[in-house]
């Protein structure tokens, strides 16, 4: 163990636990919406995410070309602005798409949890294995030559070519804080106060935590719930989409099975801070990216995925329900 | 009312499927005990006789058929411990892997990586290692609620593949070589002339559909020799061990802790104060999970390859082992069975797909949902529930209708 | 018929001996007091009505007898055995069996065994024991076996008993639900609002088996909003308002009683008032 490790650098292993906590925040939301609606565990929300990484991988792509070059954050924000639009259409229509032909056929005939669990795992799959063989079905229609460098290697790691170089932005205790890191936490404090504004405030808001609290008498209160449960999907779609752009400003490179561990480290954020609880995805997520790197620190990165479900699990024993508990539906979001 | 239900049953090839097998059901149902328990041993001489028919169809091709039939009888024996877990208790473990790999592990380290014990020696440690596992980790973690239940279990699982990939004590990434195999009865093989064991076994073959039998020195089955080149007598370890499990759980299940656990299932608070102590309850079917996990595990390191390492033992298989139990019928034994069976064979079977197999299987896991939502092979009670459920909608929306 | 099931393992004593003690039980939530220094007995092999308006604490003062919820203060005691610090199935093992007002019954078992889960509370067999097909497993699983069936019949749905218990008509699951507390032998059998839904003849034929009950040697507990079936079948009555009792007697006492008149005439008498 080592601690001096953690103590000599302090400020910079917390705030680069607060970017990637952000970031599971972002994609908590997801989690923790739905949840809140349906009482359900969307397993294939990970998908979601990762379709968003490919959207901004390929706004790049389209809009730059596929020379490799290093930009700085001002000279990409353009099309940084641009991908984010993509990234959060494309991971809102999958969670969309997801809805309509994972949930709402099982919703509609009553089936138990289980069983929509079982459809999401099998929707996990599926979406994943898709964008894995998108040089197959390339090649199906003779496009393969052409989107080469969109569908080449298809398993393998994919990088943006435009490489986001990070500038100091400003110094704390010896730690130079990016403007990427900056941009990140900023960008993901807005969505979510959009978010919570959105839940709290608007028609469409009261819907949701009616059907929350009881779906029953919401519908008999005139509430669409079908509609109300395409919006969470979609809202949490395009929160999934944000977190995506985010992540690759941040890491540059993606793959389609890298939704898997981000979904479950996303979930156990949402499940820390109160599943339900749209404050409780973003505490848990910054919670969740801060501890975890600072366990990286002191037992090693190899231990950093031990560290948070170690943590998880700590303190579901202390508070069987969050850190905030379960509210979507209850008083406030 | 009955015509109705019929014609809705007839479409889809799905449904026509779980149709004609409810009906296979029902006849055997009716059948008197003798007669059933003839039935019942005239299956498992067939099953065991199967590596060496090599009926045309399901045999495999490309590989070995006895090697697939091991994998699938494995997969079997997790889905019939896991079933205890979600099918009778109702507890999502997500993590099953975890004690897969407990067993594994156990049984390489006390036979290949720091001791050399015998095989059987080392199995009933195995057992109990992983017991002792699922013990420590169900105490505290089934106090929480359903739904963090699964995703504590995720993490389990996650937690125990990442200690096996960075303790350099059980091998690290490098795994665990050179796993020796269960001992042999009869005499030992002197290669390269003298196969061993007490006699030897040719095995069919086919032409269309015309056997004959295959003489062919190599393809024949040593009794008993655990070999490299012999898939067979695993598959006959892994098959013996599932009917023993088999057996036991039909035992407990109808008993008093099979209506503890169903009665918890159905409703935790409404048992406890009925004088079932649930959590008790629940913590046994999580040992017992865990003990089978182990089990297959352990047979899963000692098999053929004789290897094992942490990617081995993918976060993803504990999703394959969930959707086994789930696909096949959650809390029907049998059901969970086929579900094993399928997951494990049909992705060998069908190789020339193998890229696109994982794609299918999902998309079959959301057509099934949709579909057969009680599983393949349900248990008759959920069957009749169902049906129960769909005659009293229809006597609801009867007079709306007319 | 009753007679023949008078073999509840329960002694029936001598009746007049205090079986259940609430002795000055206070249960706050958060600000809000649930249940007010509260004391009442329950004697042994009587029938007693747990009555008043909505919201008056019935549920709340049922719900800490069986362990639900705990008391902030006060205590509850069983044959003098306090219940306080008990899980609740071991409180149901020291004798105390209930109902529920919204029915929970397993809905995937079938009837028998249903009543069986409940005939378990007293079994010693264990996960080994079964395993291993002991004669003590045999013997249990016989024995509750025959006991459940007996119950069924006491309770008149034997007929079904390989039925699913949501295949029964709404009647028979309130039957089923008694048939499933009394399995566990208890000396002390809690009804929560076991009329709800019935239409007079069922309340009839409910009274009946109330009573059935009592004579197979049960001391009975029962929660009700129908004044008729608790004045028609109880020996005596505690009467609760606003989480305070106002009053306990025989049903022609509590009938009289000006304070039971009020808390339930109230409001009507209000309106008279105002017409």
């Amino acid at each position: 163990m080592h601690f001096d490790v953690l103590f000599n650098d302090f400020t910079a292993y917390t705030a680069g636990g607060l970017v990637y906590g952000a970031i599971y925040a972002l994609i908590a939301l997801g989690y923790t919406m739905v949840y809140g609606v349906l009482q359900l565990i969307n397993f294939a929300h990970s998908e979601v995410f990762m379709f968003g990484t490919y959207a901004m991988a390929w706004v790049f792509v389209l809009l730059h070309g596929t020379e490799q070059v290093q930009w700085g954050l001002g000279r990409a924000a353009p099309i940084l602005l641009v991908s984010l639009v993509a990234a959060m259409l494309v991971s809102g229509a999958v969670a969309l798409l997801l809805e309509r032909v994972a949930y709402r056929p099982l919703l509609k005939k009553g089936a138990p949890k289980l069983i929509c669990l079982i459809s999401a795992i099998g929707a996990s799959f599926a979406l994943s294995e898709a964008m894995g063989l998108r040089d197959r079905f390339a090649g199906w229609v003779g496009l393969d030559g052409k989107l080469d460098n969109y569908v080449s290697n298809a398993r393998n790691l994919y990088a943006n070519p435009v490489d986001i170089k990070p500038h100091t932005f400003f110094t704390v205790g010896g730690y130079h804080v990016s403007d990427i890191d900056v941009v990140i936490i900023v960008a993901a404090l807005l969505m979510m106060v959009a978010l919570v504004f959105f839940v709290d405030k608007t028609k469409f808001g009261r819907g949701i935590r009616a059907v929350a609290q009881d779906p029953e008498s919401a519908t008999l209160m005139g509430v669409n719930s079908t509609r109300v449960i395409q919006v969470t999907f979609l809202v949490g779609g395009l929160m999934a989409g944000a977190a995506a752009m985010l992540y690759m400003l941040k890491i540059g490179t993606t793959r389609p099975n890298i939704g898997f561990l981000f979904g479950v480290k996303a979930f156990t954020a949402a499940v820390m801070g109160g599943i339900g609880n749209l404050r409780g995805a973003l505490l848990g997520g910054l919670i969740l990216g801060v501890v975890e790197n600072w366990g990286s620190a002191v037992f090693g990165s190899d231990w950093k995925d031990v560290v948070s479900f170690v943590l998880l699990i700590l303190i579901l024993l202390v508070r069987p329900s969050g850190i905030l508990g379960e509210a979507l539906g209850k008083a406030r979001a | 009312m009955s015509t109705n239900t019929a014609s809705a049953a007839s479409t889809g090839p799905v449904r026509r499927f779980g149709a004609w097998w409810d009906s296979v059901v029902d006849r055997y149902n009716a059948q008197p005990k003798g007669a059933k328990l003839a039935w019942v041993v005239l299956f498992a001489v067939f099953f065991y006789a199967l590596p060496l028919l090599r009926p045309p169809i399901i045999t495999t091709d490309r590989i070995d058929f006895g090697g697939v039939l091991f994998s699938s009888a494995a997969f079997a024996l997790v889905a019939l411990g896991l079933n205890i877990v979600i099918g009778y208790a109702g507890l999502l473990d997500l993590g099953y892997v975890g004690f897969y790999a407990t067993g594994a592990y156990t049984t390489g380290v006390l036979t290949a990586q720091h001791w050399h014990w015998p095989f059987f020696l080392a199995l009933p440690l195995a057992i109990a290692v992983s017991m002792v596992t699922g013990v420590i980790l169900g105490a505290p973690t089934l106090r929480v609620r359903g739904d963090y239940l699964a995703i504590v279990t995720l993490g389990f699982g996650e937690i125990i593949r990442l200690i096996v990939t960075n303790v350099d004590w059980l091998g690290a990434a490098g795994g665990i070589k050179n796993i020796p195999h269960p001992n042999n009865i009869g005499p030992a093989p002197t290669p390269p002339f003298d196969p061993g064991g007490l006699f030897a076994i040719p095995r069919l073959q086919w032409n269309g559909l015309i056997p004959s039998i295959d003489h062919t020195p190599l393809h024949q089955t040593h009794f008993l020799v655990f070999g490299a080149l012999d898939a067979t007598p695993f598959y006959w370890l892994v098959l013996t061990a599932l009917i023993l499990v088999l057996i036991g759980d039909r035992l407990v299940k109808a008993s008093r802790v099979g209506r503890a656990w169903e009665a918890t299932r159905e409703d935790e608070d409404a048992a406890e104060l009925m004088g079932v102590p649930t959590f008790r309850y629940k913590l046994l079917a999580f040992a017992l999970g865990a003990a089978i996990g182990g089990l297959s595990g352990s047979l899963y390191a000692s098999s053929q390859g004789s290897f094992i390492s942490p990617q081995s033992f993918p976060l993803l298989l504990s999703m394959l082992f969930v959707a086994a139990v789930i696909v096949g019928g959650s809390g029907n034994r049998w059901g969970a069975i086929a579900g094993g069976v399928l997951v494990a064979y049909l992705p060998e079977r069908f190789r020339d797909f193998a890229d696109y197999r994982l794609l299918v299987f999902g998309i079959a896991l959301m057509v099934l949902s949709i579909w057969r939502p009680q599983g393949i092979f349900p248990s008759t009670r959920a069957r009749r529930a169902k049906a129960a459920a769909e005659e009293i909608e229809e006597l609801e929306e009867g007079p709306a209708h007319v | 018929m009753s007679e023949t099931t008078t073999t509840a393992a329960t002694a029936t004593g001598a009746t007049g001996e205090r079986l259940l003690e609430v002795d000055d039980v206070t249960i706050k939530f958060g600000g809000l007091t649930a249940l007010d220094s509260v004391t009442f007995d329950i004697k042994r092999g009587e029938i007693l009505g747990l009555i008043g308006p909505n919201g008056a604490g019935k549920t709340t003062c049922f719900n800490v007898m069986t362990g639900v919820y705990r008391a902030t203060s006060g205590e509850v005691r069983l044959d003098g055995a306090p219940l306080g610090k008990l899980k609740k199935y071991e409180i149901t093992k020291l004798g105390m069996a209930r109902t529920f007002q919204n029915i929970r019954l397993f809905k995937t078992m079938t009837v028998l065994e249903n009543v069986m889960v409940g005939a378990d509370a007293n079994s010693k067999v264990g996960f080994l024991n079964a395993l291993f097909r002991t004669p003590l497993h045999r013997r249990t699983e016989s024995a509750a076996k025959a006991r459940a069936r007996e119950l069924l019949d006491l309770v008149g749905i034997r007929a079904d008993e390989n039925e699913l218990a949501s295949n029964l008509s709404y009647g028979d699951q309130r039957r089923l639900e008694i048939a499933r507390a009394m399995a566990t032998e208890p000396k002390l059998l809690c009804l929560d609002e076991p009329a709800a839904g019935f239409n007079p003849a069922e309340k009839q034929r409910l009274m009946e088996l109330i009573r059935k009950v009592r004579d197979a040697g049960y001391t009975v507990l029962l929660i009700e909003h129908d004044m008729r079936l608790v004045m028609g079948v109880t020996d005596r009555i505690v009467v609760l308002e606003f989480g305070r009792k106002i009053a306990e007697g025989t049903p022609a006492e509590v009938r009289e009683n000006p304070a039971v008149i009020a808390a339930y005439l109230g409001v009507e008498e209000d309106d008279d008032a105002a017409s």
